[in-house]
């Protein structure tokens, strides 16, 4: 009897895998082939054609809603950056201060909060200061929830590198705050913009907070496909689809290339 | 040990932005929602009777704002079926769906951490990438698959397994295949993050003591994913409770989903103390799973 050795990769882990792949891409494989379909019912393939995305761009509603997404997201995500690696830093390099429990626990529960929750309480309290909702309400709010995002990609790097590295530069006498642009921001550099582009896609991607939160006429482009999905499924709808996720790709494979450019030493314990 | 000391200081002066940050759009706003729970309803705008400023006029004021509080919107979520019904609906959909996906990711997971080791990086972006591709873009591909002329209805055809179309979408089934494939990862990943740590010495061990494979996995394996098992579960079960956009694109509209229930209450009947009141009572059900879930974050991540 040829046992297998304890360990090894069996056909169930094999079949187990490939079918969990499977699941995940194919979906989306359809959707991308669809989105070239010459004939305009959804379901019946006519050949391939490019029509669908020649209609996009003289729909005007989509791309003004494409041009504050991307602008939202753009400037969020930096925003973002920005606050979760100062949150980061301040979590794993500073010992314990007053209200820590307090600033981890602000960090991470927004990571799980229903959205619906927190597009609500930010609404309300836009409201209550009566602040004009459209383009910085929103961004206000995706930054609030890329933030913590931003913040557990950055800390997981910041826990797994060589302390003493930066250490040695403050022995020597070499300012903190200098010590952390020449020393330690170069070693994390690759997780900061990983979480820039993390936080860049969750932003373009928010419905639920983006609808509460944003102010009459200004759309962002999910809610715009939503309220054209609610209505079925068109064409068009599977091209500007398909340009997000191509443009996801893109985004994913510069942030790989980056990531391995930089060699990252160790396992990347990044949860996401 | 001089430079730490010496670095404290700044990484606190690093935390105030954030903190402020946090303070002000995260926690501060949780305070307006339960005072709009706590206020009557109005036609006007926006659509409440403000409680009055605890600024005004003192201790009397202060006073006189108390009597103005009222918990008739609990009172509402209480005594009508609808609420009652979406809580419980809510959570039973987060089980159910938590545990189709312990089911199916825990052996995806197992098979990942059992690759050579130059592989598991692979698997590991090939299970993120997903996650990175919009939410709303990978529902609406379900929606073309699960249409009445859909792809799904014509190979279950042309494979001659059903003679007539099914009506997939709007069903319960049709919201479990959308929740399973928008929140797999989160399961898996976690998963894999404590799987990849078992040291494979210890199933061999149990083998050369006469541990059968089944008995090895059930008291090796499963003991030391539990961690990945405790993660990917709460990462799972509490935003689904929440759940808005799946239930409302996939499953029929007769049952609702508390989320549902409160963007209805917020955007169509603009009643938004009722939905303040229903997101103050979302948040109580949820408390107890998101501290655990802290108390497991702050442990992993080494902050505690």
């Amino acid at each position: 009897m040829a046992t297998r050795s304890i360990g090894q990769l069996s056909p169930f882990n094999v079949v187990a895998l490939t079918l969990g792949l499977a699941f995940l891409y194919l979906p989306i494989a359809i959707l991308v082939i669809y989105s070239f379909n010459a004939s305009r019912l959804v379901n019946v393939w006519g050949g391939w054609s490019t029509r669908w995305y020649a209609e996009l761009m003289n729909d005007q509603a989509m791309l003004a809603a494409a041009g504050m997404s991307f602008r939202v997201a753009a400037v969020s995500a930096t925003a973002a950056t920005i606050l979760g690696t100062l949150a980061a830093l301040a979590l794993s390099r500073g010992e314990r201060f007053r209200g820590r429990t307090l600033f981890s626990g602000m960090l991470y529960a927004p990571l799980v909060m229903p959205e619906v929750i927190t597009g609500l309480s930010l609404l309300l309290l836009f409201v209550a200061v009566q602040t004009e909702r459209g383009f910085w309400t929103v961004t206000i709010a995706h930054t609030t929830l890329t933030m913590c995002f931003v913040a557990v990609v950055v800390q997981s790097r910041l826990g797994s590198i060589d302390r003493s590295l930066e250490e040695a530069a403050m022995d020597l006498g070499c300012p903190p705050a200098k010590a952390f642009l020449y020393v330690t921001l170069p070693i994390i550099l690759p997780a900061v913009i990983a979480g820039w582009l993390l936080a860049f896609t969750l932003s373009l991607d928010d419905l639920v907070i983006a609808s509460f939160t944003t102010g009459p006429g200004s759309s962002t482009l999910p809610i715009r496909i939503y309220s054209e999905v609610r209505l079925g499924v068109k064409p068009q709808i599977n091209a500007i689809c398909t340009l997000i996720v191509a443009a996801i790709a893109v985004v994913i494979v510069s942030a790989s290339l980056i990531a391995k450019m930089s060699s990252i030493r160790g396992e990347s314990a990044a949860p996401l | 040990m001089m430079a730490r000391r010496l670095f404290a200081r700044p990484a606190r002066i690093a935390a105030i932005a954030p903190y402020l940050w946090m303070a002000l759009f995260f926690l501060l706003p949780f305070a307006f929602v339960v005072k709009i729970s706590l206020s009557q309803t109005a036609i006007a705008q926006p659509p409440y009777v403000p409680v009055i400023a605890i600024a005004e006029g003192g201790w009397a004021g202060f006073k006189a704002a108390l009597a103005q509080l009222s918990l008739d919107n609990f009172r509402l979520l209480i005594s009508d079926n609808i609420y009652v019904l979406s809580y419980l609906r809510s959570l039973t959909v987060a089980a159910i769906a938590t545990a189709i996906m312990l089911l199916i990711g825990y052996p995806i997971a197992y098979g990942m951490a059992r690759l050579p080791a130059r592989w598991q990086p692979v698997a590991m972006v090939l299970v993120i990438v997903p996650f990175w591709t919009s939410f709303l873009i990978r529902i609406y591909a379900w929606i073309n698959i699960l249409q009445h002329d859909g792809l799904l209805n014509k190979t279950l055809m042309a494979l001659r397994i059903v003679r007539e179309p099914v009506t997939w979408l709007s069903t319960d089934t049709a919201m479990y295949i959308g929740i399973v494939y928008s929140y797999l990862p989160f399961m898996i990943l976690p998963l894999y993050a404590s799987l990849a740590k078992l040291d494979i010495g210890l199933l061999e061990a149990a083998a050369d003591l006469g541990c059968s494979r089944l008995k090895a996995f059930w008291l090796v394996t499963v003991p030391i994913s539990l961690p990945g098992v405790g993660a990917g579960v709460l990462l799972c079960f509490i935003p689904i409770v929440g759940e808005f956009v799946i239930p409302d694109l996939l499953a029929g509209s007769d049952r609702l989903m508390i989320g549902q229930t409160l963007w209805l209450e917020f955007f169509t009947n603009k009643d938004w103390p009722v939905a303040s009141a229903t997101a103050v009572v979302l948040l109580a059900v949820l408390l107890i799973p998101l501290l655990v879930y802290q108390r497991l974050q702050q442990r992993q991540l080494g902050t505690d």
